[in-house]
């Protein structure tokens, strides 16, 4: 497919159509899956079971016995011929982000790999503005875009002991944040007292594809002080508007 | 209220629903039974909604008794080994369990789940909506965790079953294992076409190391003509994802909602629940049919389970060891419909 084209329409199964806009990790692919997603959102035929927004393709799994699979590949050609824009504007949040032991857990190890102080490190991370491109892999695993340049480490050649809750990593040019502990091949440069994912609350997540992310930079006194807000309940993770 | 308490169950026995759908978008998946059709039919069979929370049993087995009244549960399996007090059951049956008597159900030389549904309604908390337990992200059933002895299950609104226990005749359930039939791709392009006429004419074994999240096999592998790494997209169930060493692995119930393997083909929706009995050593052969194909085989499913399951008392209690033992699959079942 070409970049600016049409979309191929891929089928996984009888029960599931991926609409592929790209191959690569591009935030322009990424702009036209999210289009059609909320498009699809707002007009979702009856038998559109749910959808799941990938870097560079839409997955959309349906009940074929109620919608049939020229129907939504015609709805979606339809949805997808003429203007690309997203219906929705994301949303920015800003996590605070604790880089100080015992959250930093991997800080040093990059600051060997890219020669620079750990300090540089968290000042780098901080700056940049991150993509939501999507969630995978885990319960609240977001993978972020936009990291700057200098911190793309590869990721680790094998995984490292299970991370926190709520871990701030990088690793093979992205970022991301990771709500449940697993072993991982990512770096920790810190965590965030925020928790995306959070199954017993109303809102269980709160953070879309899509939505921008910049981290604010804590002291371990205040991520304890947010953590305790957080686990009674209040949201520390603030909205701005994008503009 | 009453309650099915587990006197022992093995590893992998777990508390399903129809699974947890709607939050593949943030990385949650949907779990749900392994054999959806089974499962289903167990539901049916004891007059609970199909999608109703039900005790997946794995081989590991489980032992269960009713202590504080009596409970109407149907039991259906591939093949496993299942008694009542001792007394042999059949591989798919209805029965009332009554305080003081004992079900065991233990694994068998075919068959990889079984499925133990309860009259009335087990009343475990949804979380994200449903009681399917998936035990990687610690959520639903009984605390994100498999069934352990001790546990004590409540069942609300229980029924009582129609006494002895009855044979179930389910023709549907009568599923060649060996012949799983796919859709091709959605990555069947990273493979030149002589690996994908390899892959439809090999046959494959399945791996023993498979569980809820994966079944390997083993074989010679394929080999990608495009790298064997993609940008991660999404993953459907019975995705058929090709990694570096050339070995198909499918993604079942557990799977990750996204991966970065390209997918040769996906196992249709009618023929997961026969792949997920295959046991360990056991042979497979693909299929490649059509999105038509595949649409008639739902439709075959769905009005299967509209239908009434008809039962008939059991006539022969005391199945010979060696009987057990020689029922396979398709006989352990055609045989209770006979």
């Amino acid at each position: 497919m070409t970049e600016n084209g049409t979309p191929r329409l891929l089928d996984a199964g009888e029960a599931a159509l991926v609409v592929e806009f790209g191959t690569m990790v591009d935030p322009s692919i990424s702009d036209r899956v999210l289009a059609l997603d909320d498009a699809l959102a707002a007009n979702r035929p009856a038998g559109l079971t749910e959808t799941v927004p990938t870097y560079r393709s839409l997955m959309i799994h349906y009940d074929p016995l109620i919608l049939d699979r020229e129907t939504l590949a015609g709805h979606v050609r339809d949805l997808t011929g003429g203007d690309t824009a997203r219906a929705t504007t994301p949303a920015r949040w800003i996590l605070p982000c604790c880089y100080e032991a015992p959250h930093g857990e991997d800080l040093a190890a990059v600051a060997d790999l890219i020669g620079q102080t750990v300090d540089r490190v968290a000042a780098l991370h901080t700056g940049g503005t991150y993509r939501v491109y999507m969630y995978g892999f885990a319960p609240g695993f977001a993978y972020l875009g936009g990291l700057p340049e200098v911190l793309a480490v590869p990721r680790r050649p094998s995984p490292r002991p299970p991370h926190p809750t709520n871990a701030v990593m990088i690793g093979g040019g992205l970022a991301a944040v990771a709500t449940v502990p697993m072993p991982t091949g990512w770096y920790v440069l810190g965590a965030t007292p925020s928790k995306l994912y959070a199954p017993e609350r109303t809102e269980s997540f709160f953070v879309s594809p899509g939505d921008e992310i910049r981290f604010e930079a804590i002291d371990a006194a205040s991520f304890a002080s947010l953590a305790i807000r957080e686990a009674a309940g209040e949201r520390v993770a603030r909205r701005e508007e994008v503009h | 209220m009453r309650v099915l308490a587990i006197d022992d169950a093995g590893p992998g026995v777990t508390l399903q629903d129809g699974g947890r759908h709607g939050y593949l978008r943030f990385g949650i998946t949907a779990a749900g039974p392994m054999d959806p059709l089974m499962f289903a039919t167990a539901n049916r069979t004891v007059g609970n909604p199909l999608h109703a929370t039900a005790i997946e049993v794995s081989t590991g087995g489980l032992t269960a008794s009713a202590p504080e009244g009596p409970l109407g549960l149907a039991l259906i399996s591939a093949g496993f080994r299942a008694t009542l007090d001792g007394e042999a059951l059949p591989t798919a049956c209805a029965l009332t369990l009554e305080p003081g008597q004992r079900l065991a159900i233990r694994a068998g030389s075919t068959g990889a789940w079984g499925y133990l549904a309860v009259a009335g309604r087990i009343d475990v908390a949804p979380v994200l909506g449903s009681t399917a337990t998936h035990t990687r992200s610690a959520l639903g059933g009984l605390g994100g965790r498999g069934l352990r002895a001790g546990d004590r299950i409540p069942v609300a609104e229980a029924r009582m079953g129609d006494g002895a226990p009855q044979r179930l005749l389910a023709p549907w359930l009568a599923r060649d294992p060996s012949l799983i039939r796919v859709v091709l791709g959605p990555q069947d392009d990273y493979f030149a076409s002589d690996q994908i006429a390899a892959f439809l004419e090999r046959s494959w074994t399945v791996s023993p190391r498979g569980d809820r999240m994966a079944c390997f096999l083993d074989g010679r592998p394929l080999t990608h003509t495009k790298g064997h790494d993609i940008v991660s997209d999404g993953v459907a169930m019975g995705a058929i994802q090709v990694p570096g060493n050339g070995l198909p692995i499918i993604l079942m119930a557990d799977r990750q909602s996204t991966g970065g393997y390209p997918k040769i083909a996906t196992v249709i929706g009618p023929d997961l629940g026969r792949l997920a009995q295959v046991q360990g050593g056991s042979p497979i052969i693909f299929s490649a049919v059509s999105i038509g194909d595949a649409i008639v085989a739902r439709r075959a499913e769905a009005e299967a389970l509209q239908r009434d399951i008809q039962r008939e008392p059991m006539v022969r209690t005391d199945f010979p060891p060696e009987f057990l033992l020689n029922v396979n699959l398709i006989d352990g079942i055609t045989d209770a419909l006979a």
